[in-house]
């Protein structure tokens, strides 16, 4: 009997532990069960572990090229150029705002832009951290590729904002608490060592159209130091490119411009776009075309030769007066619609602040049939960011305001004169002053519609005279973001003014 | 002692014990007290005795050998235990009456069933009687307005879209619904055929904690139905049909007026008047009318049959759902069959199995129906000059100048839509109890989901005139994804009662959970015909030259031991601790486990021997209980960084694509945790009539989990395909009283009433938000305007952020003497908004936006009501929300759109308006985010209306059915608001930028005829 119970009892424990060790065995219960790599996906601090990979890292450095639309097109809605325009004065407000100098750090464009160059530095730097993981025979290429267009990107946000955060490797969460505006000094002096770093490592032809050349890196290096005064320096550098490097004025100014002109003898640096990917509004960004042309085309256009756009960016009679008689860039970077129409039967209709004129160098031309939509949004028109003929000017403007060399002056800015005339009966004799008037002239008249102009007035401090509702210096920098003041918690000071 | 007693009790036993010998045999039925109809599977027992058995179909017995004298005990799920004192061999019948008391309902808490007198934590119940009176179509549905502390809102009244729930409000960034346990497993709501569910209890406090991490958000358990021991085959057949129409029409301008209000607003800019003759424009196109429908049509139709022999319950149904949309009728219809099998065995004494399975299919096809581009958000903004269709029959083109590139002809555009979406899904649990020995039952148990979905877009190649929707290339883009995941249980059961006083039951086990799938996208260019019948990619051949398809897969995994002990004294003292660890692959190394410990009290006061048994006063028991809940529910990864971004440039050419980092990874990523503190008290009065339910509760949620935070931009978010990282970042705390009470009453045997009330208050306050800057922001108002909502410390989360306004300003003067509105977008003339400068400091700019209030009710309250009289039937249900704001942003601000007729009382000169400012096509500062486009949003609803007539017994005995029922009800009544827009109980869920009207498909009125029949 009472072994019975034993026996019993003996079972019922048995019974338990089988019970128990069932239950932890059966599903596998350890942690070992949560222990899993996330599936078919590559950790970012683990890669860098082929030249492919660099590779692949460097296309998204240069992705955010094409997000400097915004950079072209607001740069010239902020100078005397153009009038906002648009469909209404409410459209796109904050670049209203900015075309009348009433903007405030409450605008979402200006933050677009902030962000969009800032995630251009960290997408190089995010490369540059990792540039001692693996050596490979033309690893320097790709790294001077990302150390241009950290450069790039810097001299985007030290031109509209001044001071700003600096890195080398990428921007954490929480460094906004900590890193402070540098200086506008530092910045420019990490903008230096970074082209100076590329023109040693790259060459005049570049391995794919589209890449950065030595000619590109010593061509930004010369308009750095023209952004700073530094005559010397910049007529140094500008004059060492024009006399080695491989470029020169095509002929036809007006060939420049159009879709077979591309990635041409004259182009220094080019952002190149497509119209075979599509895009939409909630990303513009995203987008493989030029977003800024369609911004620019005419309303309402139906005709030859170009589609519509939703016109904004509008000429003033100002700036078409400012072409002299005879100046064959007129035609060219200017379309006065209403002489057009009458002229090709195009219709069009008209929106805010119609002046009769189109920025013609960047309006959207005929599709192609396979073109993806919203055409709006992918024009396929690369953007001219550095051309021969800017060099030229520039290193005009260094031999003649750094008191270098007034008649080396002369000849650069008669080589761009005579392709504009046609001629050489245009000439410029001048010197000293006059001769920096005659520089400035010409660069505004060249360089319509490049999103040049703004920058070229405030580094010359010529902006307040030139702009309507232009405070100096208050406009000099555009405000920080409102949300990148809050985020920095008293970090980081608004720019005086604002 | 006294002789006499001792004799007769020396008499009494020699007789008990000689009457004990004389067994009988013991022939009986048991019927329905109320409707006189036999009930079968009854559990007879002899009491103190395991001898039993079951009523037949025809709810007789037979039960041999019985002590006479002894007592038999009747017992049957849903009525009040009888015992009878067996006297003799005659015939006995017995009339058990309906259980509506309720205290021993048995309510299913998670791992374990409790008796609801026995109940120490807060739940709210919802019984499939209700969910029969209130039909709703989904699930969700029927918690609003029944279950105190639960508030479920729509994203959209088109069938078939998502509704979401909130327990005790708003205390996450991340996912706020609760978790769906579906016998079980981990499920969801959205395909279950409501009359396939038996209870839904909604765990609202501490005790979830059994379900640890997933528990935070609440926990919504569903038991579906199964059939009873010993039953005849019951079979029910239910149907109803409807006829839907708006519940609710904006009002919008009419041709003539808008046209003045166009010269008015062209004139004040000295624009020329675009309408410089109005008369003969007449009223013009309603496009409201134009795209909403009347009569669309909605039918269901539901069959099941249950029932059981000894060892064996069975439950089978099908179901068939189809709802058309009272927007784009055919273009938005809703699909939904379902099919189950429930089977209960009992293999032998020690062994039970069980299993369940549900089959769904769900067809829905969908228009673009909130927000910008939306067919609503056209109708809204489209002038009423506007003919639908134009001279050549076709669809009118909507000029840009003045509408913009964003509206189009909303015919058109529904006209264009093609979509299809079908999901088939097997979700199912097998199960095995083994009683182990006597007290211990031993439960292993697999539930499963399987889905699978297709999914169509086809673009046609469309032009509407320059606008962002046209299709320059068609294109047909279709997607397969695989969803799969299943939860496995293990535990031990516990049970024992020691010198009939203590009682005390332990659980214990184990779950592994484990979701995988994968999803499948490709795009083909170039549909032959441009036609939707065409539309499918092995026939578009075209391709583009950047990524036409795209693919992502997950394998997500929870490990979970858990352990609870509930003990009482006589049922008087309750007491149960659970403790629950937990490990997840949505954490990191050295962050995956957490432990979540609760306790609950009970003190049922009224069996207390100083409570008596006043008359008046039948029950009284106080609750409390505390626990820390976790939440995981986070997009996967969070903790590590990938290479999830887009990289696509052109080199040569041609598009070239690399790899760039996507979401910004957190690795201190950690549990969110949810402190639940709940007190509440349960009593019932004048002979149970009346049932009271009170709770207080402190929820507090730490170590928040926000996805997506904003962040700055100098870590490079905003690049393609960036996003920002999921932090840990704050704190938020939901206090608030919940009061629900209940009267029944039976007047007579004809007239039966009941009414139930209950309501809600909130509080929530942020306590802490640990990024930089001490704020988080969402949403979005009017275009390229900073975020409108805010989460930030001291404030209820997602609070309005923005001017607060004082008036217009009546002439020149007064704007002379107020600060600059410059900084605003422009300076204020006469008949402007004036706002208010709030930090004094003389300028209004950005410094001056303020909380100009939140989207979170202060209080919610049900009410429903129902009555019998003789075979009438009638229900109402009602639902109040009070309190609530809403941001009216369906309005778009370019010169020649439409307007709502609001405009009409606009400021015309001084003294005509104080509200609504001028028009002009100039720019003003009006349109920038002020209390003006704040609403309140307070509404009651009359969700359900229902009378119904049932067939008296006397002809239903010659028909052969048990019950046949008609009935007529309107759901979704009436909508009583002050509110402006489409629908105040609609909101795209989101904690911070929720309560924001993009335009919502408003929910349908639905009229319905039904019939019920039982056989």
């Amino acid at each position: 009997m009472l072994t019975f119970k034993i026996m019993k009892t003996m079972k019922n424990i048995y019974k338990i532990l089988f019970s128990a060790t069932l239950i932890f065995s059966i599903s596998g219960c350890t942690d070992d069960f949560v222990d899993r790599d996330p599936v078919y996906s590559i950790d970012s601090e683990n890669y860098f572990n082929s030249e492919d990979d660099y590779y692949n890292g460097l296309v998204a450095a240069y992705d955010m090229l094409q997000s400097t639309y915004l950079n072209v097109l607001l740069g010239e809605i902020a100078s005397d150029n153009t009038l906002c325009g648009g469909e209404s004065a409410t459209d796109v407000i904050g670049f209203q705002q900015i075309d009348d100098m009433i903007h405030t750090p409450v605008n979402s464009n200006l933050k677009d832009l902030w962000n969009w160059m800032f995630a251009g530095v960290n997408r190089a730097n995010y490369i540059l951290e990792f540039q001692n993981n693996i050596e490979f025979e033309g690893k320097n290429v790709i790294l001077a590729e990302a150390r241009f267009l950290r450069a790039y990107y810097y001299f985007e946000l030290v031109k509209w904002f001044g001071p700003v955060p600096l890195k080398e490797t990428r921007f954490q969460l929480g460094d906004e608490t900590t890193i402070s505006r540098s200086p506008v000094e530092d910045v420019y002096a990490l903008i230096e060592q970074d082209l100076i770093f590329a023109v040693d490592n790259l060459s005049y032809s570049a391995p794919q159209v589209g890449r950065v050349t030595k000619g590109a890196a010593q061509a930004l290096l010369g308009k750095a130091y023209l952004y700073q005064d530094k005559f010397s320096n910049a007529a140094s550098v500008l004059e060492d490119l024009i006399n080695d490097g491989p470029y020169d004025l095509v002929s036809n100014y007006n060939s420049i411009f159009e879709n077979q002109g591309e990635n041409n003898i004259e182009s220094v640096f080019e952002v190149q776009y497509t119209d075979v990917e599509g895009a939409g509004f909630g990303c513009l960004q995203c987008s493989e075309g030029n977003v800024a042309v369609g911004f620019s085309g005419v309303r309402g256009y139906v005709g030859s030769l170009f589609t519509p756009g939703f016109s904004f960016n509008i000429p003033v009679q100002e700036v078409v007066s400012e072409f002299e008689t005879d100046d064959l860039r007129k035609d060219v970077a200017i379309l006065d619609i209403e002489a057009w129409a009458e002229q090709t039967g195009a219709v069009y209709t008209t929106g805010y602040e119609h002046t009769g004129f189109y920025n013609r160098k960047y309006i959207p031309r005929t599709r192609s049939a396979n073109a993806a939509g919203d055409l709006n949004l992918t024009n396929p028109n690369n953007y001219r960011s550095i051309r021969f003929a800017d060099l030229l000017l520039m290193a005009a403007e260094a031999f003649n305001r750094g008191n270098i060399d007034d008649s080396k002056a002369q000849t650069y800015l008669n080589r761009v004169r005579a392709r504009a005339f046609g001629d050489n009966d245009h000439e410029i004799n001048s010197t000293g002053p006059a001769l920096t008037d005659a520089i400035f002239h010409e660069r505004r008249v060249e360089l319509i519609g490049e999103g040049h102009r703004f920058f070229d007035l405030v580094r010359t401090n010529r902006a307040a005279q030139e702009i309507d509702g232009f405070e100096f210096p208050k406009h000099n920098l555009f405000p920080i973001p409102i949300e990148e003041i809050q985020f920095s918690n008293g970090n980081w000071q608004q720019n005086p003014g604002y | 002692m006294n002789k006499t007693l001792y004799i007769i009790l020396l008499v009494f036993f020699v007789t008990s014990s000689f009457t004990f010998a004389q067994n009988i045999n013991v022939i009986g039925n048991v019927k329905d007290a109320s409707s006189g109809s036999p009930l079968p599977g009854v559990n007879v027992i002899i009491k103190n005795s395991s001898k039993g058995v079951f009523t037949d179909f025809d709810g007789n017995f037979i039960l041999n050998d019985v002590p006479e004298n002894s007592v038999l005990v009747f017992s049957y799920l849903g009525y009040i235990t009888k015992e009878f004192l067996v006297a003799n061999s005659n015939q006995i019948n017995i009339e058990l009456l309906e259980d509506t008391e309720t205290l021993d309902e048995i309510v299913v808490i998670g791992y374990g069933t409790q008796k609801k007198r026995d109940l120490t934590g807060a739940v709210g119940i919802v019984s499939s009687k209700t969910l029969d009176e209130i039909k709703p179509i989904k699930v969700e549905q029927a918690l609003q307005g029944t279950v105190s502390g639960v508030n479920v809102t729509s994203q959209s009244g088109a069938p078939g879209a998502g509704l979401d729930i909130r327990i005790r409000g708003i205390s996450t960034n991340g996912a706020n619904g609760p978790t769906v346990i579906i016998d079980g497993y981990v499920g969801s709501l959205d395909i279950l055929n409501p009359n396939d569910i038996e209870t839904i209890t909604v765990l609202k406090d501490a005790q979830a904690a059994i379900y640890g991490t997933i528990a935070a958000n609440g926990i919504v358990l569903i038991t579906t139905k199964s059939g009873k021991i010993n039953q005849k085959p019951r079979i029910s057949y239910n149907t109803y049909t409807g006829f839907q129409e708006t519940s609710r029409k904006l009002s919008l301008l009419n041709a003539t007026e808008y046209a003045l209000i166009l010269n008015e607003s062209y004139a004040a800019n000295g624009q020329t008047l675009p309408f410089p003759n109005v008369s003969g424009i007449g009223a013009g196109t309603n496009w409201y009318d134009e795209i909403l429908n009347t009569n669309v049509p909605i039918v269901s139709h539901d069959f099941s049959v249950s029932g059981g022999t000894e060892k064996l319950k069975y439950a089978i149904s099908g179901s068939h759902l189809y709802q058309q949309g009272i927007i784009a009728p055919k273009k938005t219809d809703f699909r939904r069959n379902t099919a189950r099998l429930s089977l209960n065995a009992k293999l032998s004494e020690k062994f039970r199995v069980n299993a369940n399975a549900i089959y769904t299919y769900i067809d829905r096809d969908a228009i673009n129906d909130s927000g910008l581009g939306s067919v609503l958000f056209n109708a809204i903004n489209l002038p009423s000059t506007i003919t639908p269709l134009d001279t050549n029959g076709d669809y009118t083109l909507v000029p840009n100048t003045g509408l913009g590139i964003e509206i189009i002809n909303p015919l058109a555009q529904i006209n264009n839509t093609y979509n299809d979406y079908d999901l088939k899904k097997l979700n199912g649990t097998i199960g095995l109890d083994y009683d182990v020995l006597k007290n211990i039952t031993l439960t292993g148990r697999i539930g499963f989901n399987t889905s699978n979905s297709e999914g169509k877009t086809f673009a046609k190649q469309v032009s509407y005139g320059g606008k962002v929707f046209d299709v320059a290339r068609s294109s047909v883009s279709q997607n397969a994804i695989n969803d799969n995941d299943y939860t496995l249980d293990i535990y031990a059961t516990y049970k024992n009662s020691f010198n009939d006083s203590h009682n005390l039951s332990v659980t214990a086990g184990t779950t592994a959970y484990k979701q995988w799938g994968n999803g499948l996208f490709a795009t083909g260019y170039d549909v032959p015909n441009n036609s939707w019948h065409y539309a499918d990619i092995q026939l578009a051949l075209g391709t583009s030259e950047g990524r036409d398809v795209g693919s992502y897969a997950y394998d997500e995994r929870r490990l979970s031991f858990f352990s609870r002990l509930q003990y009482d004294f006589k049922g008087k003292y309750l007491f149960s601790a659970m403790l629950r660890r937990d490990s997840s692959t949505k954490f990191g190394p050295g962050k995956k486990v957490g432990y979540f410990p609760s306790a609950t009290l009970g003190w049922v006061i009224s069996d207390e021997e100083f409570f008596g048994t006043p008359k008046n006063f039948n029950f009284l028991k106080f609750r409390a209980s505390y626990g820390i809940l976790g939440n995981d529910q986070i997009p996967n990864n969070g903790y590590v960084g990938s290479l999830g971004g887009e990289a696509t440039y052109v080199f040569d050419g041609s598009l070239v694509f690399g790899q760039a980092i996507g979401q910004l990874p957190n690795p201190d990523l950690q549990w969110e945790e949810a402190k639940k503190f709940d007190v509440g008290v349960d009593f019932k009065l004048f002979d149970n009539k009346v049932d009271i339910t009170s709770d207080y509760f402190i929820n507090t949620r730490d170590k928040l989990l926000i996805s997506n935070i904003p962040v700055s931009g100098i870590t490079g978010t905003s690049a393609p395909g960036g996003a920002s990282p999921t932090i840990n970042a704050g704190s938020v705390r939901n206090k608030g009283f919940e009061f629900a009470i209940g009267y029944k009453d039976s007047f007579n045997d004809n007239f039966k009433f009941g009414v139930n009330y209950n309501f809600t208050t909130l509080n929530n306050e942020v306590l802490a938000v640990n990024n930089s800057t001490g704020f988080i922001e969402g949403g979005s108002f009017g275009v390229g305007q900073p975020a409108p909502s805010r989460m930030e410390v001291g404030l209820p989360i997602g609070y309005f952020y923005g001017y607060m306004t004082d008036g217009l300003f009546q002439n020149q003067a007064e704007v002379a003497a107020s600060p600059s509105q410059l900084a605003l977008g422009a300076n204020a003339s006469p008949g402007d908004i004036r706002f208010v400068d709030v930090n004094g400091d003389n300028i209004i700019d950005a410094n001056d936006r303020t909380n100009i209030g939140d989207p979170i009710p202060n209080f919610t309250m049900g009410l429903n009501m129902n009555f019998n009289y003789k075979n009438i039937d009638f229900v109402a249900y009602a639902f109040a929300s009070i309190g609530n704001d809403m941001i009216r942003n369906y309005e778009r601000t370019l010169s020649d759109v439409n307007r709502l007729n609001y405009v009409l009382d606009r400021w015309t000169g001084e003294g005509t308006s104080n509200t609504v400012p001028r028009v002009t096509t100039a720019a003003t500062s009006n349109n920038v985010f002020s209390d003006y486009f704040v609403e309140d949003a307070s509404y009651l609803r009359i969700q359900n209306v229902q009378l119904g007539y049932s067939l008296p017994q006397t002809i239903l005995e010659k028909t052969g059915f048990n019950k046949i029922r008609i009935y007529a009800g309107v759901n979704n009544l009436y909508t009583f608001t002050k509110y402006k827009g489409f629908d105040p109980g609609a909101s795209n869920g989101a904690p911070i930028g929720g309560g924001i009207d993009y335009g919502f498909y408003p929910i349908p009125r639905t009229y319905l005829l039904g019939l019920n029949v039982n056989f």
